[in-house]
């Protein structure tokens, strides 16, 4: 069977081509050797290095807790979509985590987190190379990573920490452009995402810019990394164009249905459980009353989401969608992100509430819209991200728990715009430059590579189409269902 | 009264089921099948080794149809599922001897 790509195959290795060499020059040119960590901690007595050996390990797990969510988006994402694509898009999950990894640790840590100007960094950008003596914190620190000072524990658990979250925003556009882009073209973008554009959002808002000297605060990274991922996936699907037989001539949508709900449980609750490492692991500190209390909030916020999810649900269409209550709690999830230290466990309630809501009527507002998102992940991540960053201007609380100390207090705590006010901003400026660079990077992708698989392709499956494979070989009752194709 | 079974590609059913509704036919079964005929199948890859998978999936569908319906949903099935190329599958044409509508008893033409 002839593989029908829309450009030819080679053109692939030409932007990973570029991509190696440019690595390599400038990894040579620019590599210096870091402090080690032994003389880096060598000052410390007894206490103090227990301190940061706690507060390591609690980074750590917690990031690798994060880096677990990896396997939810996985088994939540194939579980939505058809039999016939369940290869291409594990693959796609999987794979994502490393080009994260390379990719951040190539340059995209060091434009995030590197002393530098409003939007990026200029210091220290290739390879984590620049000197930098952490854990030392405040005045103690001499490095190229300031803004990330804060915290006390060594680089490279930093930059595995941040590593995680990396991943995760790339994982979050696979979702929407699932079904039908290229593998190539996948793995072309997330290389840039994470080199370039996730950093400079979060640059702007982690790593000591623009919207870090407004005040914007993001605790987990709703706007960091769930819009950025949401904006991306955005743009992208508006690129590619909805799947074949989604939407009709007449304005209808079809409904293309999962094939896997087992899966996408499963996704759900490892993601569920992934996110007890990704807020309350946000301190970079084991400080007891902060990880306990964002636990907490994380939890209530995501109850309040499936619940509300599922009422509305059942209540709009009928029953309640399994698909939806799911969507439910990670809408939730997203939402309590940005929050979670800022907000008392009531408040907690309130934004996982609105969250389950606000899902359900994305979904079927961007199916009328015409967008299509075969896993939600716009409504999810895009709409509750933007969401969780606006609802930390509403309920934040300085008092609620010490990693709450920098916010302002909220509009509905009796503290006025000063908080809402930069979180607007930065939903705007974050909203701007990442769908503009995204969009640049997948015309970019489009022109060159190629961006969409063939219609037969698409038909076919992609499982075949991408990876000569099939997740399932054998007999199975997976084709009957309709593919509102109506031209032949 | 004949029962027509068709082997067809599993996306031309949508178009099928919208054409024998403008007909009028009440209805149809479909079985999920695998078979090959000029359309020799296809070529897998795993782990370094290739396997000619040697079966494609279709769809089979059994209508019965009284004999003035005969042609007109022939020509809707050939019309639904033809694209012009190997693999659009074929139209088998078998004569009913007896139909019986298990609710009501009812039989042959009554019961279609």
């Amino acid at each position: 069977m002839s593989h029908l790509h829309s450009k030819p195959r080679y053109f692939g290795f030409l932007p990973l081509l570029s991509l190696c060499l440019a690595l390599f020059f400038s990894s040579t040119l620019q590599a210096q050797p870091s402090e080690s960590s032994a003389a880096a901690t060598s000052y410390l007595d007894q206490t103090q290095a227990l301190k940061v050996a706690l507060d390591t390990l609690w980074t750590l797990l917690a990031g690798f807790l994060v880096f677990f969510m990896n396997l939810g988006f996985a088994m939540v994402e194939s579980g939505l979509c058809r039999a016939k694509n369940t290869v291409n898009i594990l693959a796609k999950n999987f794979i994502v985590f490393a080009c994260a990894s390379l990719a951040f640790l190539a340059l995209g840590w060091g434009l995030m987190f590197g002393n530098g100007n409003a939007f990026f960094g200029t210091e220290g950008l290739w390879f984590l190379s620049a000197p930098d003596n952490s854990p030392a914190t405040g005045e103690d620190y001499r490095g190229a990573y300031s803004a990330i000072s804060w915290a006390g524990i060594p680089l490279w658990a930093k930059f595995f920490f941040q590593l995680v979250f990396c991943g995760t925003a790339a994982t979050i556009v696979s979702g929407a452009v699932a079904e039908r882009i290229r593998f190539g073209s996948f793995l072309i973008f997330s290389f840039i995402l994470c080199a370039l554009i996730y950093p400079m959002a979060g640059h702007m808002i982690w790593g000591g810019g623009l919207l870090a000297k407004f005040g914007m605060l993001d605790f987990a990274g709703s706007t960091v990394v769930h819009s950025v991922g949401g904006w991306a996936a955005l743009a992208g699907t508006l690129l590619l164009g909805p799947r074949l037989g989604k939407y009709n001539p007449d304005g209808s949508a079809n409904a293309i249905p999962a094939h896997n709900m087992t899966s996408v449980c499963l996704g759900g609750l490892i993601l569920w459980f992934g996110w007890f490492g990704f807020n309350p692991g946000s301190t970079m500190a084991a400080d007891a009353p902060s990880i306990a209390h964002i636990a907490v909030t994380t939890n209530i916020a995501a109850s309040a989401a499936t619940l509300s999810a599922t009422i509305t649900a059942w209540l709009l269409l009928g029953k309640p969608d399994f698909s939806m209550i799911v969507n439910g709690t990670l809408a939730g999830l997203v939402a309590i992100t940005a929050p979670c230290a800022f907000v008392s466990v009531p408040s907690s309630l309130i934004i996982g509430l609105i969250a389950g809501i606000l899902v359900v009527f994305s979904v079927l507002l961007f199916d009328r819209l015409h967008i299509d998102d075969p896993v939600g992940a716009l409504s999810v991540h895009l709409v509750n991200g933007i969401w969780g960053t606006l609802a930390l201007g509403l309920w934040a609380d300085p008092q609620v728990c010490p990693a709450a100390s920098p916010a302002k207090k909220g509009l509905l705590c009796g503290g006025g715009f000063e908080q809402l006010g930069p979180q607007l901003l930065g939903i705007f400026v974050v909203a701007l430059i990442t769908f503009s660079l995204s969009s640049a990077a997948w015309f970019l992708i489009k022109w060159t590579y190629g961006l969409r698989v063939t219609r037969e392709e698409e038909i076919e499956g992609l499982d075949l189409g991408e990876h000569d494979q099939a997740a399932y070989p054998d007999f199975q009752r997976t084709y009957i269902k309709s593919y509102h194709i109506r031209e032949a | 009264m004949h029962m027509i079974e068709a082997i067809i590609r599993p996306h031309a059913l949508d178009e099928l089921k919208a054409r024998l509704a403008q007909l009028g036919i009440p209805g149809c079964t479909a079985i999920e099948v695998k078979g090959f005929g000029k359309q020799k199948g296809h070529t897998e890859r795993y782990r370094g080794q290739r396997m000619d998978v040697g079966f494609v999936p279709k769809v089979l569908i059994k209508i019965a149809v009284r004999t003035e319906d005969l042609d007109p949903t022939v020509n809707a099935i050939i019309s639904a599922a033809r694209t012009g190329k190997v693999g659009d599958g074929k139209i088998f044409v078998y004569p009913l001897q007896r139909v019986i509508r298990i609710r009501t008893g009812e039989t042959d033409h009554t019961a279609l």
